[in-house]
C-alpha cells in the first residue's frame, strides 16, 4: 500500500528563532498587532510504500528522526494517510 | 617526519585548498580526501574543511553525516586518533555526533564574516594541547549558523570537563557561553567556527591560524608515537 506523509519540523521549545522572531517584528506593519508567538518551521511531505498504516508512520517517524530533524534543536510530528485510496 | 593529514572534501566543500596550504606550512603533509572513501587508517589526523557540504540543504552537515567517509572518520575517532572540524567541518561533527550539541542560525539572523578574538580557555584537546590557557588569538570567523546551542545539562558536562577550548572575547553570533571551539570529552575532537587556515602569514593579518595549527600536528605526532 502507498501511503502520504507529512512531517513537520520545528525548533524546540527555548531554542531561539531568529527566523520567527522578524517574521512576528513585521506583522505589525501590516495590520497584525495582535499575532505572537511565531515559530518558523518547515514541512516535508513524500509517499512510502508499507503494508499498513502503522508501519507506514513508524517508517516515516524514523525517517524523520535521523534525518529531518535534529533532535538536539528540533522536534517534529508525523502525518500519515492511505495516497492510493 | 611530516605528520600525515587528510583533508576530508565533500560536494559544495571550498576551504579544502586553503586548509592543505596552512597545514602543509605548519609543517604537515596534506592530502585531499574525497567524501567516498571509507580508509583513514593509514592518516596520522584528519581536517574536515569549511565550506557548504552537500550544499547544506535541510541543515549545514545534515546530509554530510551520512557520506561514506563520516563511518570511517567515527572509527578513527574512536581509536583516538585527531579529528578537526572548521566551520562547516565543526557543523558535521556536531551532526554526526561526535560533537555535543548544535549550531544554530546566528541570533539576528546576520551572516558574521570578520576578524574576531577568541580566549584559549582549556588545553585539554587535540588543538590547543601546546597553547597556555589564557592567550587570546586572531581568526576570522565567516559563518551564518555559528551559534553554539546545547541543553543545560550538557552544558555543565562540558565546562566540568575543560571541552570548551576557545571562547569568543566579544560574542558574534549569540552563541552559547560564548563558544567558539569545542572538544569531545577525550579531547581528540575538536569543532572550532573560526578558521585558522585564514591566519597563517602577516599579509593575512595574523599568524594565530599556525599556532593552532602546530598545536593540532603536535597531538597528532604524538598520537603516532603513543
Amino acid at each position: 500500500m502507498r501511503f502520504a506523509a507529512r512531517v513537520e519540523v520545528r525548533l524546540r521549545p527555548g531554542i531561539a528563532d531568529p527566523e520567527g522572531a522578524t517574521i512576528e517584528r513585521a506583522l505589525p506593519a501590516l495590520g497584525f498587532d495582535d499575532v505572537h508567538g511565531v515559530r518558523a518551521g518547515r514541512a516535508f511531505r513524500f509517499e512510502l510504500d508499507a503494508g499498513d498504516v502503522a508501519e507506514a508512520r513508524r517508517r516515516a517517524e524514523d525517517l524523520a528522526h535521523r534525518l529531518l530533524a535534529n533532535p538536539v534543536i528540533e522536534d517534529s510530528t508525523v502525518d500519515v494517510d492511505r495516497a492510493d485510496v | 617526519m611530516a605528520a600525515h593529514v587528510g583533508v576530508v572534501v565533500f560536494p559544495g566543500s571550498n576551504c579544502e585548498h586553503d586548509v592543505a596550504v596552512a597545514l602543509e606550512r605548519a609543517g604537515a603533509e596534506a592530502e585531499l580526501v574525497w567524501h567516498t572513501n571509507q580508509d583513514l587508517r593509514a592518516l596520522d589526523a584528519v581536517v574536515l574543511p569549511g565550506g557548504f557540504a552537500h550544499g547544506d540543504y535541510l541543515r549545514p552537515g545534515a546530509i554530510a553525516r551520512f557520506s561514506p567517509v563520516m563511518d570511517a572518520v567515527e572509527r578513527f575517532a574512536e581509536a583516538g586518533g585527531p579529528v578537526l572540524g572548521i566551520c562547516n567541518g565543526f557543523q558535521v561533527l556536531t551532526e554526526a555526533g561526535l560533537l555535543p550539541g548544535a549550531l544554530v542560525k546566528n541570533q539576528g539572523l546576520r551572516f558574521v564574516c570578520s576578524p574576531a578574538s577568541v580566549r584559549v580557555d582549556s588545553d585539554r584537546s587535540v588543538l590547543t594541547a601546546a597553547i597556555e590557557a589564557g592567550r587570546t588569538l586572531n581568526v576570522p570567523i565567516n559563518h551564518f549558523s555559528g551559534s553554539y546551542v546545547c541543553d543545560g545539562r550538557t552544558l555543565g558536562r562540558i565546562r566540568e570537563n575543560g571541552q570548551i577550548v576557545l571562547r569568543y572575547v566579544e560574542n558574534p553570533n549569540g552563541s552559547l557561553d560564548d563558544i567558539a571551539g569545542l572538544a569531545n570529552a577525550a579531547g581528540n575532537v575538536v569543532g572550532l567556527m573560526p578558521h585558522p587556515e585564514r591566519a597563517i602569514d602577516e599579509l593575512l593579518g595574523s599568524t594565530d591560524g599556525l599556532t593552532l595549527l602546530g598545536s593540532f600536528l603536535q597531538s597528532a605526532a604524538g598520537a603516532r608515537a603513543a
